[in-house]
């Protein structure tokens, strides 16, 4: 009933070739192609509706290509239990009656088997990752008594329970406050250390540039994939955000973006903003 | 008091009854709690709505008897829940105005069969309102091996409800089978309706879906005690829902439903977690 699908090492972690999606007669994504490596992170950052939710459910086999390819170790997305998405705050029930632990545990579900329950192993693992994600004490916690920080930090540990080794964060910085997104930053670095590939949508180009290996610039087509210094040209961005793009330095320096654009995803207008 | 409580014991109908109600009122309230969970109270009374043509094909077809309605309920029902999911799913009209005509339409269906019967408006409150206390041992058997069949599966496929219901996109990225959990949800909710239909009737089911489950999520940040809790007021619903009705002489249904509509206020209005009264006292 589960799939564990075998994992060819020799093939790259995620190889997306040629993607392309369209619904409702618009075209999210157009002609994506790129490949990760193992224990990357890197941030993919676009204006609102540019296709990064789109494209990381294409990436989790969530949503199929209308055409291309996307494998993961040489196979399909949707015969993996590998792959973790991490939702945006804003689309979670948080009054829903589920504890922090019990929702760390439905990482496990996959590993349990229909009809299983969770054995001492994987209370084991449960408790490691509230460990890792230090939320030992809030773990008996129902979800909404979290802070925002403390949510998304419960999330990464329900992807580590599922023993994840790609992650997809859409938005998880959005909306916390210095200390939060800083606690989540070093969580990344923990993740690195574990060898955990991590994708993660964000507006704020200057966490992007300082804390993650490549850039990805989306706006419905792959404007730019690689360092910091060559995908944040002037020029790039402004091909990415239009008109939209607020603040630029005069040395060329991206200070700030200001993003009114429209929420084909349903997301919400976001402001994100550096600090100069 | 005892002698009060006792009275209505002496008769076998009362008693069956009072069994008929506890075992629905259970059954009813925890797969109830997915349907607050997820939002399918207008779901729920569309499908017990729409069931009413497919009971007065069978009361028709078998003359009048009672005994085979249970399975033209339970036939009816899953082909409607199963239909009611794969409709609200294409994108042509939005789902809740799928589930509106489509039930209604049946529902009228359902009337307009059962008025070519001479005896139709006795027939019909039976079956709209319900008729526990014509509950025949038979049928009694049918309520307890279907329930437990409801339960059991509830309880094994307890993680994947969960989850399904919880997170929709983890569910699909940790590769379970989400359109057969879907499905199997959508149609234990029809046994359930089927299993209840003679206790509460076709127009007062969803208050038995609804109302003990949104109770008790109001008392309970757990989803296995919120169960319990929802079983538990459904249960006291059920009894002293029919003890009101022998009492004071008004239809079983409409009291079992009045009774639990009572302890929701109540809940509502005086808990200590999230009461009105008490947040409004504390202010």
């Amino acid at each position: 009933m589960y799939p564990h699908s075998h994992h060819q090492q020799d093939k790259p972690i995620l190889d997306v070739q040629k993607v392309s999606v369209r619904y409702n007669g618009h075209l999210a994504l157009e002609d994506v192609s790129f490949h990760l490596h193992v224990g990357e992170r890197i941030a993919v950052v676009g204006p609102n509706g540019a296709g990064k939710s789109t494209l990381f459910k294409v990436v989790a086999g969530v949503m199929p290509p209308t055409s291309g390819t996307v494998t993961v170790y040489g196979s399909g997305p949707d015969v993996h239990v590998c792959i973790a998405y991490v939702p945006q705050r804003s689309q979670v029930d948080w009054s829903f009656p589920v504890t922090v632990a019990d929702v760390i545990m439905m990482g496990r579900i996959a590993k349990l088997g229909i009809g299983g329950w969770p054995r001492k192993r994987d209370w084991d693992i449960v408790h490691a990752a509230l460990g890792t994600v230090d939320l030992n004490d809030l773990a008996k916690r129902q979800i909404s008594q979290l802070s925002g920080g403390q949510q998304q930090r419960m999330f990464i540990a329900r992807a580590l329970a599922q023993e994840a080794e790609l992650m997809l964060m859409d938005e998880p910085l959005t909306g916390l406050d210095v200390p939060s997104q800083e606690g989540i930053l070093s969580l990344l670095d923990r993740l690195q250390e574990q060898n955990v590939t991590v994708m993660v949508a964000t507006h704020d180009l200057e966490q992007a540039t300082q804390h993650f290996d490549r850039i990805m610039l989306l706006n419905h087509t792959l404007l730019g994939f690689g360092k910091a210094e060559d995908v944040l040209a002037p020029e790039r961005l402004l091909e990415a955000y239009g008109g939209r793009l607020r603040v630029v330095s005069p040395d060329g320096k991206v200070l700030a973006l200001g993003d009114e654009g429209c929420c084909d995803e349903g997301e919400e207008p976001k402001h994100a903003h550096l600090a100069d | 008091m005892l002698t009060w409580l006792i009275e209505p014991l002496q008769y076998a109908f009362m008693v069956r009854g009072l069994v008929a109600a506890v075992l629905v009122g259970i059954v009813c309230a925890v797969v109830g709690t997915y349907v607050v969970l997820r939002g399918m109270a207008f779901f729920g009374d569309a499908l017990a709505h729409t069931i009413l043509p497919g009971i007065a094909l069978g009361y028709l077809v078998s003359g009048g008897a009672r005994e085979s309605l249970f399975w033209w309920a339970l036939g009816t029902a899953v082909i409607a829940a199963l239909g009611i999911g794969a409709i609200s799913k294409s994108a042509q009209i939005k789902e809740d105005t799928a589930i509106g005509i489509i039930f209604a339409g049946m529902f009228a269906l359902g009337i307009a069969l059962i008025s070519t019967v001479r005896s139709y408006a006795v027939d019909l409150s039976h079956f709209l309102f319900g008729d526990v206390l014509g509950v025949s041992s038979q049928s009694l058997w049918l309520t307890a091996i279907f329930g437990a069949l409801v339960l059991l599966l509830i309880f094994i496929f307890y993680k994947e409800f969960l989850t399904l219901s919880f997170d929709p996109i983890l569910a699909v990225t940790l590769r379970l089978p989400v359109g057969l959990l879907n499905n199997l949800l959508l149609a234990l909710m029809a046994v359930t309706i089927a299993v209840s239909l003679q206790t509460v009737g076709v127009a007062l089911m969803v208050a038995m879906l609804v109302t003990p489950a949104a109770t008790a999520y109001l008392l309970t940040y757990r989803l296995p005690v919120m169960m319990a809790l929802a079983a538990l007021f459904a249960s006291l619903s059920g009894v002293i829902g029919l003890y009101l009705s022998y009492y004071i002489s008004i239809a079983s249904g409409a009291a079992i439903v009045l009774t639990a509509t009572a302890l929701f206020l109540l809940v509502f209005l005086f808990n200590p977690r999230q009461g009105v009264l008490w947040r409004s006292a504390n202010r």
